[in-house]
């Protein structure tokens, strides 16, 4: 029978999944055993969700953007009558075939490891995730292999860790493993904070065994019997998804005492996170997690000797676990084949910003940038021009354009003054001002300083009222140095990664926006019409309607203009408060 | 308050079995029943758990999801993340203000809404994004974000007056 999966993740969800599914399901109603109705995960191109798939002997057919309306059109000419609805098509994935539709370009080049049952598998069914090779690590792992040798398959691997600092994951799995037995702890860090990064979520939404069962192997590996999952508590349906796979797997016999008879125990809990960026840091989580204010503390002692509760813990981000069971089945060997010398395997990277293709990309390790950017992103939104990408989220870096060539690992991305981070990468057109996106940054990790380091509490307030300033078109010539000297001094005297990386975003606009910077300055004038203070509000006569609601709402007077007339504002006046723009209804003001 | 409302909170504590770390979730069960975290919370929660009265104060106002003030029957999320922030979510916020009529942090005079600014929901190809409770708002301009909260305010507006009218009946 035909199966019609629907994408009900958090990205479908919010383009309107439900209202499709609801449809879908009345039809159904209507034409009872004309179809199987399922759910899925993301299967990553968020862009053109909601996404509807109809899947019948190995050929998958995938819709995008499917309104209920749509949705009828698909069942009556497609399920009923046998002919796809070719223009809808996104994406055709046959057997034995090429794959095909309008988004088949930025398919290619993919290989899915991480990603391998998002989209694919109801993620709410251990059945499914069974059939499509689920917890097979596992009884490799309890049966087949010793830990010193899953220790050393995953070292094999290259697996390295995908949080960001990419430390390699096997080693870390040999220290946690060396300490003298007792209680030790497995912790799957799931705070995915980075403001634009969301792969975490997509795999926990879309395939949450197969973190599961990544961090029972590591319980394994290293002898611990317990584990944690610390989640951000903004991720509700990540939560929700995690709770089921848990009881799933335990009613199964995958998690529990003694698990598939092997003698190994090994149970796992969710602690959900309660807003706080530097919880990311490791001993902050760790902090977190036994109930107290997430402050960093000194390392050494590091985790594998003393983590949580002061036991030996192995602490890996979800998209490390989930390389996991992939790299047991399939060997080392396999996995070390994609990516380059240092950096081995695929990487799952979130596009977001001015792309065309927002959403998830999982691309072998050393891909252009430009490549992600082009191909798979399928270029900058109203074909603008491409300026810059932002990596590694507020302790990432500005790459200009520029830089496009640069291979994506862990070697190449810092030496640009940017970091791998954990996957986010936001895409700026030419409408993005540099300066201001500094700012917006040292905002952020301002906010988020834990308060334990003078030069991370005060160093980036000082650097923000600067930037601040600087937008605002009152910048000075000392400026630019003092932000200099200040962020060699944060990152000098912090001591968790927080402050270690805040001042990146300042130092990397500074290294290749220096002339945004002078534009602001010298010139008060901000290149990328972007800071209020240094461009004008002009009144499109175009789409102006008359309304003469905007000069109500100027606090200043400074829109003249009659009842169904053009208006104007007085730049000599106008605050550039923005209130004319909100007020608008008809998007006739802009900046300039 | 009601009667069956408290003791439901005091079941939820009751049922703490004395494990280490409880003190997050426990304040989130708090928050989850009452809205935000009163100061008579915080001292039952003191009481149970032996933490200070002054620790469990300092983890409160260290994580930013807590709330020792009273919400709004709708938590308006919008996003500031840097997604977003490309995408103009200032103009958002900035139109949600000059809407609502308060600012950021701010809970409106008839207890409807209150507005938050969040670091990022992670549905970045949806930018900008905002979440009014549960359920998430995608591709908004200033347009449809007043639309959006106007839609809300009508269904009220009906609610209540269906209310009334069964009232009356």
């Amino acid at each position: 029978m035909k199966q019609v999966i629907v994408g009900m993740s958090t990205c479908g969800l919010s383009a309107g999944s439900q209202k499709t599914y609801d449809r879908l399901a009345e039809l159904l109603a209507a034409n009872p055993g004309a179809f199987e109705l399922k759910s899925s995960g993301c299967i990553g191109m968020c862009y053109r969700e909601p996404l509807v798939e109809v899947r019948e002997n190995g050929s998958r057919v995938i819709y995008g953007a499917v309104t209920p309306e749509l949705a009828d059109a698909i069942i009556s000419e497609h399920i009923k009558g046998g002919r796809a609805l070719e223009e809808h098509v996104a994406l055709r994935i046959c057997e034995g075939a090429e794959i095909a539709g309008a988004e088949a370009p930025a398919q290619r080049g993919q290989v899915r490891i991480v990603l391998r049952n998002c989209g694919l598998i109801d993620p709410e069914s251990i059945e499914e995730y069974e059939a499509a090779g689920g917890y097979r690590a596992l009884r490799k792992a309890l049966f087949e292999m010793t830990p010193d040798g899953i220790v050393k398959e995953i070292k094999d691997s290259g697996l390295r860790g995908r949080g960001g600092a990419g430390f390699p994951t096997g080693l870390k799995w040999s220290f946690a493993a060396s300490q003298p037995a007792g209680v030790k702890y497995v912790v799957c860090n799931a705070d995915e904070g980075d403001p634009g990064a969301f792969m975490d979520r997509s795999v926990l939404e879309g395939d949450p065994h197969s973190v599961i069962e990544g961090m029972i192997v590591c319980g394994r590996a290293i002898g611990a019997s317990f584990g944690y999952i610390y989640c951000r508590a903004e991720y509700p349906m990540a939560i929700k998804r995690l709770t089921i796979a848990l009881d799933a797997a335990r009613e199964k016999g995958y998690l529990g005492t003694n698990i598939l008879g092997s003698g190994f125990d090994f149970d796992v809990k969710i602690k959900q996170g309660a807003g706080a960026f530097v919880c990311g840091e490791e001993t902050a989580l760790f902090q977190s997690i036994e109930g107290k204010r997430g402050m960093p503390r000194i390392r050494p002692p590091f985790p594998a000797e003393k983590g949580l509760w002061a036991k030996p813990t192995n602490n890996n981000n979800v998209e490390t676990y989930a390389n996991v069971p992939w790299i047991l089945v399939n060997g080392a060997a396999a996995y070390a084949k994609y990516g380059t010398e240092k950096s081995r395997g695929t990487k799952v990277f979130a596009l977001a910003g001015k792309v065309r293709n927002g959403g998830l990309a999982e691309v072998p390790m050393g891909i252009p940038i430009d490549d992600l950017v082009f191909k798979i992103g399928g270029g900058i939104k109203e074909d603008r021009a491409f300026k810059a990408v932002q990596m590694g989220g507020p302790s990432g870096g500005c790459i200009p354009a520029s830089l496009g060539t640069t291979s994506v690992d862990f070697e190449s991305i810092p030496a640009t003054g940017a970091i791998m981070g954990s996957g986010g990468m936001v895409v700026m057109d030419d409408q993005t001002c540099m300066v201001e996106m500094a700012r917006f940054f040292l905002d952020f990790t301002q906010n988020e300083s834990c308060g334990k380091c003078t030069f991370c509490r005060i160093g980036t307030l000082r650097m923000l009222e600067i930037l601040t300033r600087i937008t605002q078109g009152e910048g000075r010539p000392e400026d630019v140095p003092n932000l200099l000297e200040l962020g060699a001094q944060i990152k000098e005297s912090s001591l968790c990664g927080l402050g270690q990386t805040a001042p990146n975003p300042v130092l990397t606009t500074i290294r290749y926006f220096a002339d945004e910077y002078e534009a602001h300055i010298r010139d008060k004038r901000c290149p990328a019409g972007s800071c209020l203070a240094l461009v004008d509000f002009i009144i499109d006569p175009e789409k102006c309607t008359g309304c003469t609601v905007c000069a109500k709402h100027c606090p200043v007077n400074a829109i003249s203009g009659e009842r169904k007339k053009v208006h104007v504002i007085d730049t000599s006046i106008c605050a550039k408060c923005g209130k004319c723009i909100t007020s608008c209804a008809f998007g006739a003001i802009y900046k300039k | 308050m009601t009667a069956s409302r408290n003791e439901d909170f005091n079941y939820r504590l009751w049922r703490y079995d004395g494990a280490p770390g409880e003190l997050i979730p426990l304040l989130q069960s708090a928050q989850d029943h009452f809205g935000y975290i009163p100061r008579r919370a915080i001292s039952y929660i003191s009481e149970v758990t032996g933490v200070p009265e002054s620790e469990v104060y300092g983890v409160i106002t260290f994580y930013s999801q807590f709330r020792l003030q009273p919400m709004g029957k709708y938590v308006i999320k919008a996003c500031d993340g840097t997604a977003c922030h490309v995408q103009n979510s200032r103009t958002i916020i900035d139109t949600l203000e000059d809407e609502l009529g308060v600012e950021v942090n701010g809970t409106t005079g008839d207890g409807l809404f209150t507005l938050q600014t969040v670091a990022c929901l992670g549905c970045c190809s949806l930018a900008p994004v905002l979440m009014i409770n549960d359920d998430t708002h995608g591709k908004l301009t200033p347009q449809s974000v007043r639309k959006l909260v106007r839609e809300y305010r009508r269904r009220e507006e009906s609610a209540r007056r269906e209310d009334a009218s069964c009232a009356r009946a």
